[in-house]
């Protein structure tokens, strides 16, 4: 007896709807032998991690705060994913975002009014569609692979923050610590919790569900959907490839950069040389989680906002490592992708034939 | 018959399933030596995977296959080889980076060095009549060249039984009748030849027995030349196939598309060059372009439908308009249709349902199915609904996933997703490729009718029944070169091979052809 994966006559609903709660079980199950292994309580480990910061009101405030990136930055990456554009540099796009954003609270810090806010939002957008069309004009132009690009491009973008940060962009009365001047208040983000929570997050939630339905209901979506899993059909239907790779590039890089540039005008209020606790790969994990749908990827987001808590939760609670966080979502992409590949495959058992009937 | 010989290879119910499915069910043949035996059936109906089960590639679930008399396991093709059963298979699976003589040698054992292979290879090539430059670039080969390669590959191993898997469905007239002579030289010798084919003209030719599979079960056992025709094609099929007929108007109509001088370079490097075709294409007519599948009909295709537009733009003309920048939604909404070679990835998404299929080539040109951009599935659930009905797709499910349906319904389902739009040009790359036989003859159906109703068809294949069976007029591409068009009455098939293989240019075609 053997097993083997066979590719099953159409997707299976089940599975489909299953994947992800079992990825997530696993995740637990695996979670837990961790902890043993480290010597620590396992159902403390993994109460402090994943139920804890749901249970308090502060804590819960902020898990919506950190899932407000992750679901935009989500939402952009699935429609790129869903047309099969692979941007693993959103975590680059964010920080450009970031940077663009920035740059009238901080260059032109006089410059005050209504209107600073939206200006900083959409240079934010245009900061992240710019530097994510670098990939996508290397690809179309000479077929170089985007995994490889925009992921590069990631570190140009951090050492550009770094060095503006640490160099013209300082705040000149801030005792040369590495950051920009903290933003006026028409620079900041409209704050509707009780601590940090803005509408940012309602924002992010309304840009995932209108991508939800472009993705699924408009002509331009489907488009999107048919260039990434029948590259031959969308051209016969009249769609073109490298028009696909600009705009779902532009559109992930511009969310990212949008996120990035509500995360400076909100939660930290200025630029920093580190401003993302890695938002942008987060996302990727996001984005799969949610099956590559914009509404999907909010509940993800959430998940993956509790692992970020969590981690430090546990950190302080019963003194792991904060790299449990990165190990945590590890493991869920890593079921994740598992449990998908059951969708349109499943396991049998195979018996060898040892004999014919009837042969002597 | 002669059953008191003992037959080389005999079948004794042998079924093979895949899941629930019962691909071959008890099925039982004898084979003698001496003799070509045909394998008939429609696609699908288990042929390919009977033949998988004597050549140690499938293992039967039940059932017996017996070797001169004596029960054997066949467990894999080495074992098959041993046994001294060959097999020629329909898709060539040959290396195009090495030469012949490497080729062959990389079937064979070890020890074999490549230059003793190249001597035998010589012996092989003169006994049988097969020219074959052993140092010969296997990329450079014409398909006829690499099939004989493969012949030679097997005859290598000195078979008693050679299998052949559909062996003419790459080749020109005449490469067919020198294969033809070659396999009365092998039955001469005492080998026995299974040959499996859905093109009767040839099996009653040829074989001195046939069984004839549908759904997997024998459905007869009989002498092919004894057999009508039809009765044949009826075994196959289980209905009455109902031939279409070139019947357009009694008048030509006004030419729809008209293709001047238009040349275009292959977009790959596998790809072939267009060079100046010029045709026009007049309404109410089935225009047919024959010629051997990689002499240009995928470029011609692609330029002729706009998913590569071309320069300049009076290269085409559509209905008297320059359209050669166009792409292929504006001449769609032109009124033109095309329907691609390759039905399951180009002409479908494979993933995605009937309903959304129909959206890949009509949302664009149907208003009703696009409300300010968004999509009204709705309609094109309907749609789906009534080309299913209308040109009798047989689905399991209402709506099912383009991948799910057998090759004959989804072929249906694209013609009928174009037809049903009712277009004033068709262009149809390859309309009955791989199709079972009743699936054909609907779709050769509807093109002669659409024809009929005024439409402009142009056909291209390389099936000259299927041409011979449809088309008013027939053009020949050979090397990215297009031939005039001739009335299809008069122009004979080996005419038309001549053309085909590259040896009658098209200058001679239009010599050759005022006799009519």
């Amino acid at each position: 007896m053997w097993l083997r994966l066979e590719r099953r006559s159409g997707r299976s609903a089940w599975m489909a709807l299953l994947s992800p709660a079992a990825a997530f079980a696993l995740t637990l199950v695996t979670g837990a032998v961790l902890f043993l292994a480290l010597g620590k309580d396992p159902v403390a480990g993994l109460y402090f991690f994943f139920v804890e910061p749901v249970t308090v009101a502060w804590s819960l405030e902020e898990v919506l705060v950190k899932m407000t990136p992750l679901a935009l930055i989500a939402a952009g990456l699935a429609v790129c994913f869903a047309a099969s554009v692979w941007n693993i540099g959103a975590e680059g796009q964010f920080i450009l975002g970031a940077i663009a954003g920035s740059f009238w609270p901080v260059v032109l810090p006089d410059l005050q009014g209504p209107l600073i806010l939206p200006l900083m939002l959409l240079s934010g957008i245009l900061g992240g569609a710019l530097f994510a069309s670098l990939p996508a004009l290397f690809r179309v132009r000479f077929g170089a692979n985007e995994i490889l690009t925009s992921l590069m491009l990631v570190y140009v973008a951090e050492l550009f923050l770094d060095w503006l940060v640490r160099g013209p962009w300082r705040n000149p009365a801030g005792l040369n610590f590495p950051e920009t001047r903290p933003f006026h208040d028409w620079a900041s983000m409209p704050v509707i919790g009780a601590d940090r929570l803005n509408i940012g997050f309602l924002a992010a939630l309304a840009v995932c569900l209108l991508l939800a339905f472009a993705l699924s209901r408009t002509f331009t979506g489907f488009g999107l959907r048919l260039s990434g899993t029948a590259p031959q059909a969308a051209r016969f239907a009249g769609i073109s490839r490298n028009g696909t790779i600009y705009l779902v590039m532009a559109l992930s890089g511009g969310l990212a950069g949008l996120a990035g540039a509500m995360e400076v005008a909100g939660p930290i209020g200025q630029l920093r040389t580190q401003i993302s606790p890695g938002y942008g790969f987060t996302a990727i994990i996001v984005a799969f989680l949610a099956r590559l749908n914009p509404a999907g990827a909010i509940l993800a987001a959430f998940v993956l906002s509790v692992t970020f808590i969590g981690g430090e939760s546990a950190q302080i609670a019963i003194g792991v490592s904060d790299k449990i966080t990165r190990v945590f979502q590890g493991i869920l992409l890593f079921y994740v992708l598992t449990c998908d590949v059951f969708i349109l495959h499943r396991l049998r058992w195979v018996r060898p034939v040892r004999r014919l009937a009837g042969g002597s | 018959m002669t059953d008191e010989r003992i037959p080389l290879l005999e079948a004794v119910e042998v079924t093979k399933r895949f899941g629930s499915f019962v691909a071959n069910d008890r099925v039982s043949l004898r084979l003698f030596g001496g003799e070509v035996h045909a394998l008939l059936g429609e696609n699908g109906a288990g042929k390919s995977t009977l033949v998988k089960c004597f050549f140690g590639i499938n293992r039967p679930d039940g059932g017996s296959i017996r070797w001169r008399g004596q029960a054997v396991e066949v467990a894999s093709p080495a074992k098959a080889r041993e046994l001294g059963i060959g097999m020629v298979f329909q898709h060539f699976s040959l290396f195009d980076a090495l030469t012949v003589a490497e080729n062959i040698a990389v079937a064979l054992p070890m020890s074999m060095s490549v230059a003793r292979v190249a001597g035998e290879l010589a012996a092989i090539s003169a006994r049988y009549g097969l020219p074959l430059k052993p140092d010969a670039v296997v990329a450079d080969l014409s398909a006829g060249e690499r099939q004989r390669v493969e012949i030679v590959r097997c005859l290598m191993q000195n078979p008693d039984l050679i299998i052949m898997d559909e062996p003419t469905s790459v080749l020109t007239p005449q490469e067919v009748e020198d294969l033809f002579a070659m396999l009365q030289q092998l039955t001469a010798e005492g080998r026995a030849i299974l040959y499996i084919s859905h093109k009767l003209d040839e099996v009653r030719r040829l074989c001195q027995r046939a069984t004839v599979l549908r759904l997997g079960k024998v459905v007869a056992d009989c002498d092919p030349a004894q057999v009508p025709k039809a009765e044949l094609a009826r075994m196959m099929v289980g209905e009455t196939v109902h031939a279409a007929r070139p019947a357009g108007l009694a008048q030509a109509g006004e030419d729809a598309l008209v293709v001047d001088r238009l040349s275009l370079p292959a977009a790959s490097l596998f790809g072939t060059d267009l060079r100046e075709i010029s045709f026009s294409l007049p309404a109410g007519r089935v225009s047919a372009i024959a010629g051997i599948a990689g002499n240009g009909q995928s470029e011609l295709f692609a330029a002729l439908s706009g998913e590569r537009p071309c320069a300049p733009d009076t290269a085409i003309r559509l209905f008297g308009r320059p359209a050669g920048r166009l792409g292929i939604v504006e001449r769609r909404r032109m009124n033109a249709d095309f329907i691609s070679e390759d039905r399951l990835g180009h002409a479908t998404a494979p993933d995605l349902t009937l309903g959304e299929n129909i959206l890949v080539t009509r949302a664009k040109t149907d208003p009703a199915l696009l409300n300010r951009g968004v999509l009204v599935m709705r309609r094109a659930a309907a749609i789906s609904d009534r080309i299913r009905k209308a040109f009798d797709v047989r689905t399991a499910a209402r709506d099912p996933l383009a991948r799910a349906l057998s090759g004959g319904n989804l072929q249906k389902y694209v013609v009928g997703r174009a037809v049903d739009r009712d277009p004033a040009l068709l262009v149809v790359n390859q309309p009955t490729w791989g199709v079972d036989a009743g699936a054909a003859a609907h779709i050769r159906r509807t093109l002669v009718d659409l024809a009929k109703n005024g439409a402009a068809i142009l056909v291209i294949s390389q099936d000259l029944d299927e041409i011979y069976e449809i088309a008013d007029r027939i053009a020949v591409l050979c090397a990215g070169r297009l031939s005039d068009f001739h009335p299809a009455a008069g122009l004979t098939a080996e005419r038309i091979g001549l053309m085909m293989s590259g040896s009658g240019g098209p200058a001679a075609g239009q010599v050759a052809h005022h006799v009519a």
